[in-house]
């Protein structure tokens, strides 16, 4: 209950600092425009003949909604957290009486009105170049829409959390989220859009949790599934939160007992 | 001369050291040489994908095309290995107000900074790009003459200085507005567009990735080089351009330190 009432207060701090910081967050965001890279590349491809079903449109609206659901869904608390550990900065945050997971939590969301200054932009944009021929029709799938990206946020930010809590026993963890992040980009579809995978290849994004973050509330907004498809994926998506959040939780609470803070 | 010999023997310590640092954490050899191996996957999966549907694009086959990424990892890991590494320190030390003392060190500043740390580990993925280059010659069916191997290593030199030069703009940015440590990941970010020939982009972006931020030379003519496909007058063009960058950022850099006026005062 005291949680709930703090958590205004903490997302209020947490957006005045994003706001203070803006130029850094700026830089940060222009960090992931490996989408718009990879834009070119696909265009050159499909220049002569739409490639399995991907026209040059197609590609555009995929990549530009790709950009800005990742801006929407970027988390890094991993590095937070790696960075707390070492220096002892962590104490402060367990001091406080509100669990530090929902202050990593806020601290994320709280950049979300500061990206989208950036990001709507580009979905404008997308909107203009692909005169609305890729986008979702069925109000089901609109309904469903936010909850993807929710759920494309929750997946990344209790994976990052676990990881960060893996340098309570291993003192840095940035090379797992390395490992993490080769992972996210090649079977997320960030590079390359999942259904263009050879068929030896193609199942094995469904077994991972890389293309709920970012493949799957793509194609959801692109318009590329039916209504049952999406709920399909849907449900494997948050059960993939669920996963998450409880490796998260039980690696955070078992490493925590053997924290012993750095200079006493 | 003397001042020569002392900077190469400054150069030599702290390659030492960075030895020395590097040989502390013999795990990192084998992440580094993992995730190398992974970003190479990752870099050349897509690539496969697309030339499985179409055997030629904005020019380039699936051989010549993986050429460019060998260059790109060669460059990637010069710049993680050798020139991210103490680069990345200055802007933490302009932050904080240390530089000072670097610049009351009895050598070129730019010298110190540009020298101050190294990481072996990554020249790993040095190993990488020659797996990429045996793959590409094997692929195209031939292999490189050797004067188109002379060109490239000729032209990677102006890469490299080219990479250099617009990295030491960056930093004298880090004079100007100094919170923003992150400029790096930003220009990693920029840097990425030079996996993929230079005919892929088209109208503005081929002009920002010629002469802006010319990853055209850094990656594509190195590889058109290796192909014996590089005009000279590309080659001597790209060199032109090299020094250029290189005189502009020497300028800036003596610029930028001459304003700089510490964190404390």
């Amino acid at each position: 209950m005291r949680t709930l009432r703090t958590l205004p207060a903490l997302f209020r701090l947490s957006m005045a600092k994003a706001m203070a910081y803006r130029g850094e967050l700026i830089v940060w965001m222009l960090t992931s425009t490996m989408p718009l890279i990879m834009l070119p590349l696909w265009h050159a491809v499909a220049e002569q003949a739409p490639l399995a079903g991907f026209s040059q449109s197609r590609f555009t609206a995929y990549f530009l909604a790709g950009f800005v659901i990742r801006q929407m869904v970027g988390n890094w608390a991993s590095w937070t957290i790696n960075s707390e550990v070492r220096t002892g900065a962590l104490n402060r945050r367990l001091l406080r009486p509100i669990h530090p997971m929902w202050a990593y939590a806020t601290e994320s969301l709280a950049s979300i009105p500061v990206r989208s200054l950036l990001a709507l932009p580009v979905a404008v944009l997308a909107l203009a170049l692909t005169q609305a021929g890729h986008l979702a029709r069925h109000p089901l799938l609109w309904v469903m829409a936010p909850l993807a990206i929710l759920g494309a946020w929750a997946i990344g930010f209790f994976a990052h959390v676990a990881i960060g809590a893996l340098s309570l026993w291993m003192h840095q963890s940035i090379k797992v989220v390395e490992v993490w992040s080769a992972g996210f980009f090649i079977f997320s579809g960030y590079l390359v859009p999942v259904a263009l995978f050879p068929s030896w290849l193609r199942s094995t994004p469904d077994w991972l949790p890389f293309q709920y973050q970012h493949g799957f509330p793509i194609d959801l907004v692109t318009g590329a599934l039916s209504v049952e498809q999406a709920a399909h994926a849907l449900g494997a998506q948050w059960l993939w939160v669920a996963i998450l959040a409880s490796l998260a939780m039980l690696l955070w609470g078992r490493g925590i007992k053997r924290y012993g803070a750095y200079g006493g | 001369m003397s001042a020569l010999r002392r900077h190469v023997s400054v150069l030599g310590a702290s390659a030492r050291l960075s030895f020395l640092l590097a040989m502390q954490y013999r795990w990192d050899f084998l992440l580094d040489g993992v995730m190398s191996v992974l970003w190479t996957a990752a870099a050349v999966i897509p690539l496969y994908l697309v030339f499985e549907e179409r055997p030629v694009i904005a020019g380039w086959g699936y051989g010549e095309a993986l050429l460019v990424i060998g260059w790109f990892t060669v460059l990637d890991a010069l710049l993680k290995g050798a020139i991210n590494p103490s680069l990345v320190t200055v802007i933490e030390l302009i932050r904080s107000g240390t530089l000072d003392f670097v610049l009351l060190k009895p050598a070129d500043a730019q010298f110190l900074v540009s020298t101050a740390r190294f990481r072996p580990w990554r020249l790993i993925s040095l190993v990488s790009a020659f797996g990429i280059f045996a793959y590409a010659f094997s692929v195209i069916g031939r292999g490189p003459t050797w004067g188109g191997v002379l060109q490239a290593v000729a032209m990677l030199g102006a890469g490299v200085i080219t990479l250099y030069s617009v990295w030491i703009l960056v930093i004298s940015v880090a004079f100007r507005a100094v919170r923003i440590d992150n400029l790096r990941y930003l220009f990693e970010a920029v840097f990425e567009a030079g996996r993929w020939p230079s005919s892929v982009f088209k109208g503005v972006l081929s002009f920002f990735f010629t002469f802006v931020i010319p990853l055209a030379l850094m990656t594509t003519y190195p590889a058109e080089a290796l192909l014996g496909t590089l005009s000279w007058e590309r080659f001597i063009g790209g060199w032109v351009g090299a020094l250029i960058f290189a005189v502009i950022s020497r300028l800036t850099w003596k610029r930028s330190i001459s304003n700089y006026t510490s964190a404390s005062s």
